[in-house]
C-alpha cells in the first residue's frame, strides 16, 4: 500500500504535537509526512519564551523536538520556508522559496502572531519596524530584545496581559528601567477582574515597575530609532525600546486564499476539520471550534489528539467538544490562577470573594447553580488544584463556601493517588494524564526520568516534577525496584530497627564500635550511622551503654549547638521560661565578662548566649553554675508554659509547675528526633501546646488534655488529643509513657509529628492509654531508669570525657 | 620538615583536634581501625570544623552540612570539593605532621 502524503503548515507547538499523536498511532506507516515551517529551527516551547528573555533558560533548553527529531521519525522538514500558498483544487501547497508539494491530507496550524495595532511612526523608511520596536513572539524577537535591553536605559512595553507582563518581568532582569503602557483600565483583563488587577499593579510597582493605565499609544517616536511614545491624549514617555505585547493573532491569511472559510480564525468541525474541505484540518490558535479560538496550550493537546484519532482511523468517532479555559501562571513572582469568568453574568451568580491587599492575596469564586464557573486566585494558589478539578468537570461545591478559598482545621485533605481520576492532568505544560504516565509505566519505563523522557511530563515549567515521581512509584506499585537499605535503621548496618534491637539485646552490645564489629557490613564503621547507633543504645541500655563520644555529632560531645562559625551557643535549664532576677544578673555578668556576641531569647522560652568557643565552653559553664538547658541535640529539649493559674485570669490549670515537673523529670533524656513540649494553663493554648511533640492543656477541674505529635517548624501540625487525664502527675506519667513508646519506635530523626501519622493516633491511644498490649509498666519502668540515668554534662567542665575535649586549635612550633 | 604535634593519646579514637603549624591550620584523625590522617582543618565548603566532625575508618563528615571526604585522599565523596591532606606519622606514640602538602592535592 503506497502511503498518503501528509503535509503540516506550521512547525510550532501545535504542528509538532499533532504529528507526534499521528506518530504514536502508527501514522509513520500510514504517511509520508512533510512540515513547513517560518522559522529556521526545530520545534520549541513558545511559553519558556519569557524564561529566555529573563535569563532563566537559554534557548537550547526550549527545543521540544531538536532538527534530528524529525530525521528519525522520517519527516521531510521545511524550516524557514514559508508556505504561501495552498491550491485547493490540485491539492498543492507552494513556498516562498518556490517549493510546491502535493498533498493528500493537509494539516494547517500557522498559529498566530504578535499583534501589532496601528500606530504612527512603527515602521522605519525601509518599511520594516522601526529600530528599538519588538514583537515578543518568536526566539528571533528575544534575541533582539535582549541585545537592545543591554544598551538601553528605559523600555516601553504596550500591552498589560500576561505576555506584556513577562515582557517587563524580563526587561526589569536586564536592568532596564521598565514602564508598563495598558490601554485598558486594570492588568490582566482576561484573567482578573478590577480587584485583582489593582492589586497585581501594586505589587509590580512596588518591584519598580511603572504603570501606566488607560493610555492608548498614538506614535511611535523617533528619527532612525525609538526615542518615545506619543500617547492620544498628547502627553509622551521618553524610552529607548518598545516591546509590543498587545496580544496575538491567527495566521490565516493562505487559509483565506485558498477559500476556507475564516471568521476570528479558521472554522472547523469537531474532528478538527474545515468546513470546507474534507482533506483539511486545522488545530491550535488558528483554529476556530464552536465560536472560540483558543491562545494557550492545554485545548491544542486535546485538538491534537482529536486529529490524530480521526487521520488514522483510531477512532474515527473522536470528537473535540471545545476546552474549559483555566490556567495557573506565575507572574512578577506573583502565583496567579484563573479559570472561567472573571465577573458574575447573571442575577443569582453567587461571588465568594477573599481579599487581603497588604499580603497581595486575593481570591474570589463564581458560583452557579452549586457549581464553579469561575475564579481568581492571587497570592496563595493553594486551592487551586481542587478548584480548577471542580471547574473543569462542573462538580457539586460544598455548602460551607468558606472552605472553597481555605483548609479549615487539620488535618489537610490530600487528594491521594488513589483517588487522583485517571483523565488528571499530571503536568499542565505538556498535557500527561495521569493515565498516560499509566500507559508509559506499563510500557515498561519504571523511573520518573524514563517517565518523563517518554511523555514530557515535567519538562515544562518544572513544577510538577515532584508530582511525577510520585504517580510513577504509584503505578509501579509493589514491582517498583525497591534498595531494601530504605528500611536499616541505619545506613551501615544491614537491619531494620526491631531486629537490630533484638541483636544488640542478644548479644549485649553495649558500645557503638561493639555494634559496628558485630553486627557492620564486614565489621566496618560508618561515621553517617554512628549517631543513631549511640541514641539507640542509650535509649537500650541506660547507665550500661559504654559512652564513646567519637559515635556522637560534635553538639554532643561538647554538650552546645555548633554554629556556622564553629562556636557554640550556650543555653541554661529555665523550666517553662520561669526565671529570676538573681539567675538574670548572673547570665547577663558571663555575657559581659566572655563577651558573647549574641544574646537571644530561644523559641523554647529560655536563654541564649551565642558565639562562645569551644575553649570557653567550661568556664561559661562554670561561671553560670547552672544545669545544661539541653538545647543541642536529639533529646528531650524544653517545655514551654504560659502564666497558668498563678496570675492569669483566665488559668485553669498550674502551668507553670507543671512545666518544671515535666522538665525536671525528662530533662536530658536522648531520643530518635527532639522533643519539645509546653504546657497551657487554658484551651487560649498561649503557649502553644496544641502545636508541640507532647502538649497538656488545662482544661478544668484539675484536669488535663494530652497532645502528641504537634508540629509547628518546617511541618505544621496540630497535635492529635491522646487523652484527657486528671492530675500533674498522671500528666508526667502519661507523657512519659508516650515519649518511651516514641524512643523505642520511631526512625531515627523521625520527629513525633511523622511518628504519629505512621503509626495512627488510635494505635498510640491504644498502647499509651488502653496497655492493648500490656507493655505500659514496662514503658513507665524504662522511662524511669532513662531518667535516672541522665547526669548534668556540663560537670564536664571539671572532668572531661576525652583528651583536649574542649581545646582551642593546639598552637605548635614550626 | 615534619613537625611534632604531641602525644597520639591527645587525640581520642575516633575523634579529630586542630592544630595550627605555622600559618597552616590542621586537622588530625585518629580513627578507631588505628589510622591516623592530616587534612586541612576547615571544609571548602562553608569553613567548618573538620576536626569536630563524624569519622569512620577512612571518612570524615563535616559537622556544618555534611559534607564527605576521604581521609586518605582528601577527595570529596558525593560532593564537588576536595581538601588538602599532608604526610603525617606517629613514632614512639607521638605524631608527626609534614606541613607542606607534598601531595598537591588541588584545593577548590
Amino acid at each position: 500500500m503506497t502511503k498518503q502524503k501528509l503535509i503540516v503548515v506550521g512547525n510550532g507547538m501545535a504542528g509538532a504535537r499533532a504529528v507526534e499523536e499521528v506518530l504514536a498511532r502508527g501514522g509513520g506507516e500510514m504517511f509520508d509526512i512533510t512540515m513547513f515551517g517560518d522559522e529556521p529551527y526545530g520545534n520549541y516551547n513558545r511559553i519558556m519564551l519569557s524564561n529566555i528573555l529573563c535569563g532563566i533558560q537559554d534557548t537550547s533548553e526550549i527545543y521540544i523536538n531538536p532538527l534530528p527529531w524529525y530525521e528519525e521519525n522520517g519527516i521531510t522538514l521545511h524550516a524557514g520556508s514559508p508556505v504561501v500558498e495552498i491550491d485547493r483544487a490540485s491539492r498543492k501547497v507552494r513556498t516562498a522559496s518556490g517549493i510546491v508539494a502535493a498533498y493528500d491530507v493537509l494539516l494547517i496550524a500557522t498559529g498566530s502572531r504578535a499583534f501589532i495595532p496601528p500606530m504612527l511612526g512603527l515602521n522605519g523608511p525601509d518599511g520594516k519596524m522601526k529600530p528599538g520596536v519588538f514583537g515578543f513572539r518568536t526566539i528571533d524577537d528575544c534575541d533582539g530584545i535582549i541585545a537592545t535591553a543591554k544598551s538601553s536605559r528605559r523600555a516601553a512595553v504596550i500591552g498589560g496581559g500576561l505576555l506584556g507582563l513577562e515582557a517587563a518581568r524580563g526587561l526589569m532582569n536586564h536592568g532596564c528601567e521598565v514602564h508598563l503602557v495598558h490601554l485598558g483600565a486594570h492588568l490582566m483583563p482576561a484573567q482578573l477582574d478590577s480587584d485583582g488587577g489593582k492589586m497585581l499593579r501594586a505589587t509590580m510597582e512596588k518591584m519598580g515597575v511603572k504603570i501606566h493605565l488607560q493610555r492608548n499609544t498614538a506614535e511611535i517616536l523617533g528619527e532612525d530609532r525609538v526615542t518615545g511614545l506619543r500617547f492620544k491624549d498628547g502627553d509622551q514617555l521618553d524610552c529607548d525600546m518598545v516591546v509590543v505585547a498587545a496580544g496575538i493573532r491567527p495566521n490565516v491569511e493562505i487559509a483565506r486564499g485558498s477559500g476556507l472559510t475564516v471568521e476570528r480564525a479558521i472554522v472547523v468541525d469537531n474532528h478538527m476539520r474545515s468546513v470546507d474541505d474534507m482533506n483539511v484540518y486545522v488545530v491550535g490558535e488558528c483554529a476556530q471550534h464552536r465560536g472560540q479560538v483558543y491562545g494557550l496550550v492545554a485545548p491544542l493537546w486535546d485538538q491534537a489528539k482529536v486529529f490524530a484519532d480521526h487521520v488514522t482511523g483510531a477512532d474515527r468517532d473522536a470528537a473535540y467538544h471545545g476546552s474549559k479555559l483555566a490556567t495557573k501562571l506565575k507572574v512578577m513572582g506573583v502565583e496567579l490562577a484563573s479559570m472561567g469568568l472573571t465577573e458574575p453574568e447573571l442575577e443569582h451568580d453567587e461571588v465568594v470573594q477573599f481579599s487581603e491587599a497588604k499580603r497581595g492575596t486575593y481570591k474570589k469564586l463564581i458560583v452557579r447553580d452549586g457549581r464553579l464557573v469561575g475564579g481568581i486566585l492571587m497570592g496563595d494558589i493553594s486551592k487551586a488544584a481542587y478548584l480548577m478539578q471542580a471547574f473543569d468537570r462542573e462538580t457539586p461545591l460544598p455548602e460551607e463556601r468558606l472552605s472553597l478559598l481555605f483548609d479549615i482545621g487539620t488535618p489537610p485533605q490530600k487528594v491521594t493517588l488513589d483517588e487522583m481520576p485517571a483523565t488528571a492532568q499530571v503536568c499542565n505544560c505538556n498535557g500527561v494524564t495521569k493515565a498516560a504516565i499509566g500507559a508509559c509505566v506499563a510500557a515498561g519505563k519504571r523511573t520518573p526520568k524514563a517517565v518523563m523522557g517518554a511523555t514530557r511530563a515535567g519538562m515544562g515549567c518544572g513544577s510538577c516534577k515532584g508530582l511525577v515521581g510520585e504517580v510513577v512509584a504509584w503505578f509501579c506499585g509493589g514491582d517498583v525496584e525497591e534498595d531494601p537499605s530504605v528500611h536499616y535503621y541505619v545506613p551501615g548496618i544491614p537491619m531494620a530497627k526491631p531486629e537490630l534491637v533484638a541483636a544488640i539485646r542478644e548479644r549485649g552490645l553495649k558500645s557503638v564500635s561493639a555494634v559496628f564489629a558485630a553486627l557492620g557490613t564486614d565489621g566496618k564503621s560508618d561515621a553517617a550511622s554512628k549517631p543513631a547507633l549511640a541514641s539507640l543504645l542509650i535509649t537500650l541500655w541506660n547507665e550500661a551503654y559504654e559512652d564513646e563520644r567519637d559515635a556522637r555529632f560534635i553538639n554532643d560531645r561538647v554538650h552546645g549547638n555548633i554554629q556556622k562559625d564553629g562556636t557554640f551557643s550556650v543555653v541554661p535549664e529555665m523550666p517553662g521560661g520561669v526565671t529570676t532576677p538573681a539567675d538574670l544578673m548572673r547570665i547577663a555578668q558571663v555575657a559581659v565578662k566572655y563577651d558573647v556576641p549574641l544574646v537571644k531569647l530561644t523559641g523554647g522560652q529560655r536563654i541564649d548566649l551565642v558565639g562562645v568557643p569551644k575553649e570557653q565552653l567550661p568556664a561559661v559553664w562554670a561561671d553560670l553554675d547552672m544545669p545544661a538547658g539541653w538545647a543541642w541535640g536529639k533529646s528531650y529539649r524544653t517545655c514551654k508554659s504560659c502564666i497558668g493559674t498563678d496570675y492569669c485570669r483566665f488559668g485553669l490549670g498550674d502551668s507553670m509547675g507543671l512545666a518544671k515537673k515535666i522538665e525536671g523529670k525528662f530533662r536530658g533524656i536522648d531520643s530518635p528526633g527532639k522533643l519539645k513540649l509546653a504546657t497551657a494553663g487554658c484551651p487560649r493554648n498561649c503557649s502553644e501546646a496544641m502545636v508541640k511533640d507532647v502538649g497538656a492543656v488545662a482544661v478544668g477541674d484539675d484536669r488535663w488534655e494530652i497532645y502528641v505529635g504537634g508540629a509547628a517548624g518546617s511541618q505544621i501540625r496540630k497535635g492529635d488529643v491522646l487523652c484527657t487525664v486528671t492530675g500533674e502527675d498522671e500528666v508526667v506519667r502519661i507523657t512519659g509513657r508516650f515519649m518511651q513508646w516514641y524512643r523505642e519506635n520511631a526512625k531515627y530523626k523521625e520527629r513525633t509529628h511523622t511518628f504519629i501519622e505512621r503509626m495512627g493516633i488510635e494505635r498510640a491511644r491504644a498502647v499509651v492509654v488502653e496497655d492493648s498490649d500490656g507493655i505500659a509498666s514496662a514503658l513507665d519502668a524504662a522511662m524511669d531508669a532513662a531518667t535516672a540515668a541522665v547526669r548534668d554534662p556540663w560537670l564536664e567542665r571539671v572532668a572531661p570525657k576525652t583528651a583536649n575535649q574542649f581545646a582551642a586549635p593546639i598552637p605548635v612550633e614550626a | 620538615m615534619p613537625v611534632v604535634l604531641g602525644p597520639l593519646a591527645g587525640i581520642p579514637p575516633g575523634e579529630g583536634r586542630a592544630f595550627v603549624v605555622g600559618a597552616a591550620e590542621i586537622a588530625v584523625f585518629h580513627t578507631r581501625e588505628g589510622g591516623v590522617f592530616a587534612t586541612q582543618a576547615q571544609c571548602p565548603h562553608r569553613g567548618g570544623p573538620l576536626a569536630d566532625g563524624l569519622t569512620d575508618g577512612g571518612h570524615v563528615v563535616c559537622p556544618l552540612h555534611d559534607r564527605v571526604y576521604c581521609l586518605a585522599t582528601g577527595a570529596g565523596i558525593g560532593n564537588e570539593f576536595s581538601i588538602r591532606v599532608y604526610p603525617v606519622a606517629v613514632r614512639d606514640g607521638v605524631l608527626l605532621v609534614d606541613p607542606v602538602d607534598t601531595l598537591q592535592t588541588p584545593h577548590t
